[in-house]
């Protein structure tokens, strides 16, 4: 009786999951897969044939335009993490520890808001704003500052980062430290720790599995968005998302865009590993 | 007096009623389907703007037909759009003048028949008789518009004569104020035209290759941005960008119809002539219709919607359009230089010898000159 049972409880258990392992096997693995394969196809006459060439892999990697291209994602995604994780701290931390229930509820929700709009909406408006002739340039402008350019440069595309990853980072920071246990912040306060100590040492480590959750996305996302360089930055120095672009333009040549895609995941699983690793080490002496 | 029934609309409906209902249903679909299939679909591949209401829409009422666009944006994307659908997808093709022999030696389009087309009507000869719409006597592709390419710029910061030669993308005063239009080929050759290359803008040897390349790397300092049709559209009307290296009146002509202080010239290093042409596509089962659309956009009515589409401006190729969008638009005919004695007159610009038709890379490949693009924007 007890072995039929327990099977009947694996098979309700396995029904359950099957939608995930099958949507993960068609929308994930298969996708993926079929890249890695296609990063080893060729093009003829604008169409892809079957093939299972290295000539690919080998175009790209030996280009020192991917190289700079891939390096400065990787710099101008870490820029944008650390001054995300940095402007959203300060609000994170006063929504969860200064700010009322009611006040840190609306809070979230006034900050879920921008996503009901179209990120590349958001991005267009920025145009108003940061041209020379523009909303930040003329109000400078009465003090006797500027025209400075903020289109078309670095600055550009990390307001359009900022655009798309701070709300999420604020949401990920606040719901992290509002659940730390406040008597143990209150402790460490009796027990004369001053205020940057008591961040420092009690609620740093405290968040630190949600901070470095909150830092894997806003790598994950600037590091693939196209929107905010394209457009903000004025694709002065191309990301590797632009890069897949330009390469399918020309001579449509999507198994090089492939390599380049790869090479992004890679990277991104990379990145993200070790940050989950990093997030959930144990420290030392801890049980 | 009836006996009112018990039953009332809200009621449950009856299996019998059901079934009655389900019948009807099933032998009216056919009917409705007939009544949608009235109006006769007309699939297009072309850039953005050509299956827009303010140029089809006419020809659509009168014609009962509805045309549905799919738009592209490069050749290389255009026959990529062909080369991965079945043969009849797209009835109608319009491609860039330098594609369409590619178009026919992969076999994607159908042969024309001349007679049906004004080519004694034509502005220039070279456009009855343009290169790679012709094979083995027989025409494949009508031309039906055109634009110059050269240089676009801010007319507060750049003067019309500084404009007259590329040289003026080196202004110190541009620095960081030069946008390109993100695609090689315009740019490529314009920088070649600048270093004198000419008529063999596109065929250069390996020394001259270089030499473009030096150029253009020399220019890089100066830009601001690589932007595609919105990006640099945006970039003059706000000012960020004073002047653009790579288009011309069909992006500075939108922007000048709205009172922005811009304007495109041509050079006296030379200008680039980017042409659109219409093929039929191979399959399609309504080649009679595509045809007589064709036949229209080459009329004068169809040049002067051609010569006004909202989404870029081109010139007209025939000479009764010319006419005909001088009597109904002349202030369009005016701004565009269509008109007869005007210095930047697109027509007067070829037979001076100062417009070079755009084509691909003669002794490198289109994969050479695009590495050198990538880097370019890297640098």
């Amino acid at each position: 009786m007890s072995s039929k049972s327990g099977r009947s409880i694996n098979i309700y258990a396995l029904t359950w999951r099957l939608p995930i392992i099958f949507w993960q096997f068609i929308f994930f693995v298969g996708p993926v897969l079929f890249m890695v394969a296609m990063s080893f196809f060729l093009v003829k006459n604008y169409r892809m044939t079957e093939a299972f060439e290295f000539v690919n892999w080998s175009k790209m990697l030996s280009r020192g335009y991917f190289w700079d291209s891939y390096w400065y994602t990787v710099f101008i995604a870490s820029v944008s993490t650390t001054c995300a994780m940095c402007l959203a701290f300060p609000a994170a931390f006063a929504l969860a520890f200064r700010a009322s229930e009611s006040t840190r509820r609306w809070a979230i929700f006034l900050l879920i808001i921008p996503f009901f709009t179209s990120y590349l909406v958001r991005t267009f408006s920025w145009f108003v704003i940061l041209s020379e002739s523009g909303v930040v340039n003329a109000i400078l402008g009465y003090i006797g500052l500027g025209p400075y350019t903020m289109l078309n440069t670095n600055f550009g595309t990390l307001v359009g980062y900022m655009t798309l990853t701070l709300p999420l980072v604020v949401i990920l920071q606040t719901v992290t430290m509002a659940n730390i246990d406040k008597t143990l912040v209150e402790a460490a306060r009796n027990l004369g720790c001053r205020p940057l100590a008591t961040i420092w040492q009690v609620i740093l480590p405290l968040s630190k599995t949600g901070l470095i959750i909150a830092a894997i996305f806003c790598f994950i996302l600037s590091f693939g968005d196209f929107v905010a360089p394209f457009y903000l930055g004025g694709s002065q120095e191309p990301t590797l998302p632009i890069l897949i672009l330009d390469t399918t333009k020309s001579g449509q040549q999507w198994p090089r865009a492939a390599v380049v895609a790869i090479m992004m995941m890679l990277t991104l699983f990379a990145i993200a590993f070790t940050g989950i690793a990093l997030a959930y080490r144990k420290r030392k002496g801890a049980k | 007096m009836t006996k009112p029934s018990n039953k009332t609309f809200m009621s449950a409906p009856s299996r019998r009623q059901l079934l009655k209902a389900g019948g009807a249903a099933v032998l009216t679909t056919p009917f409705v389907g007939r009544a949608w299939a009235a109006t006769t679909e007309i699939n297009m591949l072309a850039w953005y703007g050509h299956g827009e209401p303010d140029v089809v829409a006419e020809y659509e009422a009168a014609n009962n037909v509805k045309f549905v666009p799919k738009y592209y944006a490069g050749g290389d994307n255009m026959l990529a759009l062909i080369a991965q659908s079945p043969p009849g997808t797209y009835d109608i093709i319009l491609s860039d003048a330098e594609f369409v022999q590619q178009l026919n030696l992969a076999g994607y389009i159908e042969p024309l028949d001349a007679a049906d087309y004004p080519l004694d009507d034509m502005l220039h000869e070279d456009f009855s008789q343009f290169p790679g719409h012709w094979a083995d006597g027989k025409l494949y592709s009508m031309m039906v518009r055109g634009g110059h390419l050269g240089v676009s710029y801010n007319q507060n910061s750049v003067s019309e004569e500084e404009a007259q030669s590329y040289s003026c993308f080196w202004k110190p005063e541009l620095e960081g104020k030069v946008g390109h239009f993100d695609w090689h080929l315009p740019n490529l050759g314009m920088m070649s035209l600048y270093n004198g290359n000419g008529t063999a803008l596109w065929d250069l040897d390996d020394a001259k290759w270089d030499a473009v390349q030096e150029t253009t790397l020399g220019l890089r300092k100066q830009v601001g941005g690589f932007f595609d049709y919105g990006g640099t559209f945006n970039g003059l009307k706000n000012g960020e960008m004073q002047a653009m290296c790579g288009i011309g009146d069909w992006i500075t002509g939108v922007l000048q119809k709205d009172g922005a202080p811009v304007a495109s010239v041509i050079p006296k290093e030379g200008g680039i002539q980017f042409t659109e042409s219409y093929s039929i596509g191979k399959g399609s089962q309504k080649a009679d219709l595509t045809r007589d659309f064709i036949k229209y956009m080459l009329s004068p009515a169809g040049q002067v919607k051609s010569a006004q589409m909202a989404a870029y401006p081109g010139f007209c190729v025939t000479k009764a359009g010319r006419a005909a969008l001088i009597e109904a638009d002349p202030a369009e005919a005016k701004r565009s230089h269509q008109m007869d004695g005007d210095p930047q007159d697109p027509i007067t610009l070829i037979k001076e010898g100062r417009i070079h038709y755009r084509d691909i890379p003669q002794q490198q490949s289109l994969e050479d000159w695009n590495d050198f693009w990538s880097e370019y924007k890297n640098a």
